[in-house]
């Protein structure tokens, strides 16, 4: 009986959370004439014309450069400036700590709605409006207080001995830090790198006040997605979520602790 | 190897003044012991030496060399971490080797220094492996054979038996001793257990607050405690401590109180004593030179090859004694004690000191 | 001494000036272009809280709160329960309820409408059972209602995993000997759950609910894509005044506005938390 329940209880959890992202994959796989007629569920063939389509001609694969680029501009930027800090963070202990953590908690909160119109006004002046680099930097600040805290985090679960070991037995702090923390590190940083990218590429408010020509995918679907037939919509939803699931699927291991951390 | 001087040692963190002034010289290729209770300062020294933690103020000299403000990485000292810090992602070769490396000494070299000291520690057949592979005792011994390899001037060992179990600390014990004999590197060794400060020590340090109270063999630190906080320190069951009247007759003069009348050699120049007399130094028979004490059984811990009885002396005064066999006595039993009084310590109850008398 | 304790600021520095640039600075300019007007320095404000739109972009933004918070909440909570007895293969559940974390909102937005848009999979199914005759119309501002409902379920869908994990984190926290004591004291299944189960469990409430009021005030994707402006919505009427209208300073007032707010909420909710005891075992 109990069993019974919990089977139950999975099948429906399977159909709620995964049905849709079928359904989405499904749609941007099937022909539109299968797709405009009624009685067909399931197509007669699968295709990728419109994936295609709305990559080649429709600027897809350009938006897609650029969600790319600034995303990985965003982690360069965030993990430049993020890892010493978080370094710091653990690892001494200074007057204004508590203070300094409490910026990173309230930054991480303010949302980018609020400052993306500013931040139009501050590129102009600075000549970064509407280019890729400025959306990259914008992206990189709502990263950084994140990556400051995790980065934080992941240091010290490596202990702090094994740095002073690196440093009596012949390293440099500095040494002991790239030889001794950051390789047992970086599992840990190359998944908050990941995470990081996913937060850029879903970003899309930022996105479409900051640049107009140089869009992300985000920002470039949600402007042109209402005037585009279903199909494109659909193949833009797919575009979209697959990077996204198989980076989340690859750093599974760590996503509860950074949940915890990007969230509360 | 070197001879280690601590000059006016000094570090504090914030209030916290964790060493208060250390005066030591570590005459070289000596086995010598940091002993003392939980908080006194011996990691912070132990860090201190190593350079980990930069002085408040104060000297430290390796034979004439200042190297206050040298970095660990140029002081050429080894240690050994209570948690051993063997880093996990290196094999136990490459752990053991990697400080020969930083060093650049020539490979065929490092391959031979590894060999030798994995043979010393019979880590052979674990060399290829990484450090999660290993078991506690195991990754002590890499800890160790990393520090030794290296051939630093000075060894430091910060608890390095703490997380092993009884018996087989035990073991490693006389193992790490006889490892000294063999390679006598000037050694500092922490610890807070004092079968292991004074089975394994030349000589022992005894630090409380920031302090070292003495530095001397365990023999002196044994026979002649500095203060009332080494001589209730070191020795288990702990010494008792009788306080106690000075009074005279004629030109001798005596230490009086619970009965016991103790003859002093000397005049002491005070009102009162604390009169201190070990556990084991306390008999049922009467030996040579002794003076008896009446005495009621409070409790007896029976520990087979020995036993320690909780006497009672006065309403509320016990003293420990320490015979070395299985006796058998009931609660109440009266007894009569007899001290020796070769081997009785006094101390002056104001400061503390040992008075000689 | 004194370099020592210089090296944890200097590696600091760098990433707090990024955000006090990146951040602050553009704090200080939604400030100045809200507050700046060739009227008065109130005349936006007075405007847009004088504005229809603003009021019902207030109360769409608050009424999607209010229904799909709650929903949220107890769907949570019973996938939370569900997960947490740890059986066989409860990972992957996890993984599977974790999905639409990894997902956007215009992700989200557009996954809904391949289930309600009239060619959609809902419409096709009903009429292959023949529960309809037509197809179902969801979307269009003649249908406001309808496209309320699939903005509520699309919010729900996608929201309910971000307070699942986090209620999640905080079941797991709890002693289990806690429950045990109770099964030894004979509470039911019930009385353990509200007992025990949710006083100890109110912490990771607390910021959930805390991290979902924060974001139900800049909810934006969904809601554009799904309904443009039939529903308006305060971060909405920010992104259509500033890239329809051209009007940075009225964008910046709505931005302003949606920052207050969310100043508010949070400033009320570590109110609750600070003052509350925290049980042994329990993160916040
Ligand atoms: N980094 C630090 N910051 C502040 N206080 C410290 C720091 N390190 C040590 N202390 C303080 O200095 C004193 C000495 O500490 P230390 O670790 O040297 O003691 P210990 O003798 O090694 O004790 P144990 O036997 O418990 O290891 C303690 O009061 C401790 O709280
Ligand atoms: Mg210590």
């Amino acid at each position: 009986m109990k069993k019974f329940f919990y089977i139950l209880a999975c099948v429906a959890i399977c159909l709620w959370f995964l049905g849709p992202l079928f359904f989405t994959f499904l749609a941007s796989m099937t022909p539109s004439s299968d797709f405009y007629s009624m009685d067909k569920i399931f197509p007669s063939k699968l295709t990728f014309e419109h994936i295609y389509k709305l990559l080649v001609n429709l600027g897809g694969w350009r938006a897609m450069l650029v969600s790319v680029q600034v995303a990985l501009i965003a982690i360069a930027i965030s993990f430049a400036f993020g890892i010493p800090a978080g370094y710091a963070i653990t690892r001494y202990i200074f007057r204004g700590k508590n203070m300094i953590k409490l910026v990173m908690l309230f930054t991480r909160s303010v949302p980018l709605v609020v400052i993306a119109v500013s931040l139009v006004t501050m590129y102009l002046r600075l000549n970064l409006a509407d280019t890729m680099f400025g959306v990259a930097l914008a992206h990189a600040a709502m990263v950084l207080p994140f990556v400051v805290l995790i980065t934080s985090s992941i240091f010290s679960g490596v202990f702090v001995e094994y740095e002073e070991a690196g440093m009596i037995f012949g390293l440099s702090r500095f040494g002991a830090f790239l030889r001794i923390t950051m390789p047992l590190a970086l599992p840990g940083l190359a998944a908050s790198a990941i995470f990081a990218f996913i937060m850029s590429w879903n970003e899309v408010f930022a996105a479409s006040v900051l640049a107009i020509t140089n869009r992300t995918l985000p920002a470039h679907i949600l402007s042109t997605a209402m005037a585009s037939p279903d199909y494109f919509k659909f193949a833009a939803g797919t575009i979209m979520a697959v990077p996204a699931l198989i980076f989340i699927f690859i750093i599974r291991k760590y996503l509860i602790s950074m949940w915890g951390i990007s969230l509360k | 190897m070197a001879k280690v001087i601590l000059n006016e040692v000094r570090k504090h963190f914030g209030n916290v003044k964790a060493l208060d002034g250390i005066n030591l010289t570590i005459e070289e290729g000596l086995f010598v012991v940091l002993l003392g209770p939980s908080g006194c300062g011996k990691t912070t020294l132990m860090r201190c030496i190593s350079g980990l933690e930069k002085l408040t103020d104060g000297k430290i000299l390796f034979d004439d060399a200042d190297v206050s403000n040298t970095a660990p990485k140029d002081r050429n000292v080894a240690m050994v971490f209570q948690s051993y810090a063997v880093w996990p992602h290196m094999k136990v070769r490459d752990n053991i080797a990697y400080p020969l490396k930083l060093k650049k000494v020539p490979k065929k070299e490092i391959e031979e220094r590894v060999k030798w000291v994995a043979e010393l520690l019979h880590i052979s057949e674990l060399l290829d492996r990484f450090p999660s592979q290993l078991s506690g005792g195991q990754r002590q011994r890499v800890a160790v054979a990393r520090a030794i390899v290296h051939r630093p001037k000075v060894l430091l060992m910060d608890e390095p038996l703490s997380n092993l179990d009884a018996l087989l600390r035990v073991r490693m014990r006389s193992e790490l001793r006889k490892l000294h004999d063999q390679v006598k590197v000037t050694t500092v060794y922490v610890t807070h257990d004092q079968t292991e400060a004074m089975t394994m020590g030349d000589k022992i340090a005894v630090m409380n607050a920031g302090r070292i109270i003495q530095y001397g063999t365990p023999e002196e630190i044994y026979r002649r405690p500095k203060t009332i906080f080494v001589a209730g320190f070191v020795g288990s069951p702990q010494m008792n401590f009788l306080p106690m009247k000075v009074t005279s007759s004629g030109n001798q003069f005596f230490a009086e109180n619970f009965g016991l009348r103790i003859p002093l050699r000397t005049d002491p120049r005070k009102d009162r004593l604390t009169v201190g007399i070990r556990p084991e130094h306390i008999f049922l028979e009467q030996p040579g030179n002794s003076v008896s004490i009446g005495a009621t059984v409070y409790f007896a811990e029976k520990l087979m090859s020995e036993t320690v009885l909780h006497l009672m002396i006065d309403g509320d005064t016990t003293i420990v004694v320490k015979v070395p066999y299985d006796l058998s006595v009931e609660e109440n039993d009266k007894m009569q004690v007899y001290v020796d009084l070769n081997r009785i310590h006094f101390f002056d109850p104001a400061t503390g000191e040992r008075i000689e008398l | 001494m004194k370099r020592e304790s210089m090296v944890p600021l200097l590696l600091i520095l760098p990433a707090l000036v990024y955000l006090v640039v990146f951040i602050g600075y553009p704090i200080v300019g939604t400030f100045q272009l809200a507050f700046s007007s060739p009227k008065g320095w109130l005349e936006n404000f007075k405007y847009v809280l004088s504005s229809r739109d603003f009021l019902s972009a207030f109360l769409n933004t608050i009424l999607l709160g209010v229904v799909v918070i709650p929903a949220q909440f107890v769907l949570a909570i019973l996938l939370a329960l569900l997960v947490n007895k740890k059986w066989k293969g409860y990972k992957t559940i996890l993984y599977i309820i974790a999905t639409p974390l990894a997902l956007s909102d215009v992700t989200a937005a557009l996954i809904s409408y391949s289930i309600f848009a009239p060619n959609g999979y809902l419409n096709k199914i009903l009429l292959r059972l023949n529960w309809i005759e037509r197809p179902l119309y969801f979307f269009g501002y003649l249908f406001r209602s309808r496209e309320f409902l699939v903005v509520i379920l699309t919010e729900i869908w996608r929201a309910t995993p971000l307070v699942f994990v986090i209620l999640l984190a905080g079941l797991q926290s709890i002693n289990n000997e806690y429950l045990e004591a109770a099964d030894v004291f004979g509470f039911s299944a019930w009385e353990k759950f509200t007992k025990i189960t949710l006083p100890l469990l109110k912490p990771s409430i607390v910021s959930a609910l805390l991290v979902r009021t924060l974001f139900a005030f800049q909810i934006f994707g969904v809601v554009w894509l799904l309904a443009g402006r039939d529903i308006t919505i305060l971060a909405g009427e920010t992104y259509y005044w500033y890239v329809f209208m051209n009007n940075r300073n009225i964008a910046s007032t709505y931005a302003l506005i949606i920052a207050i707010l969310t100043f508010i909420v949070g400033w009320f909710y570590i109110g609750t938390i600070r003052s509350k005891h925290l049980e042994e075992g329990v993160r916040t």
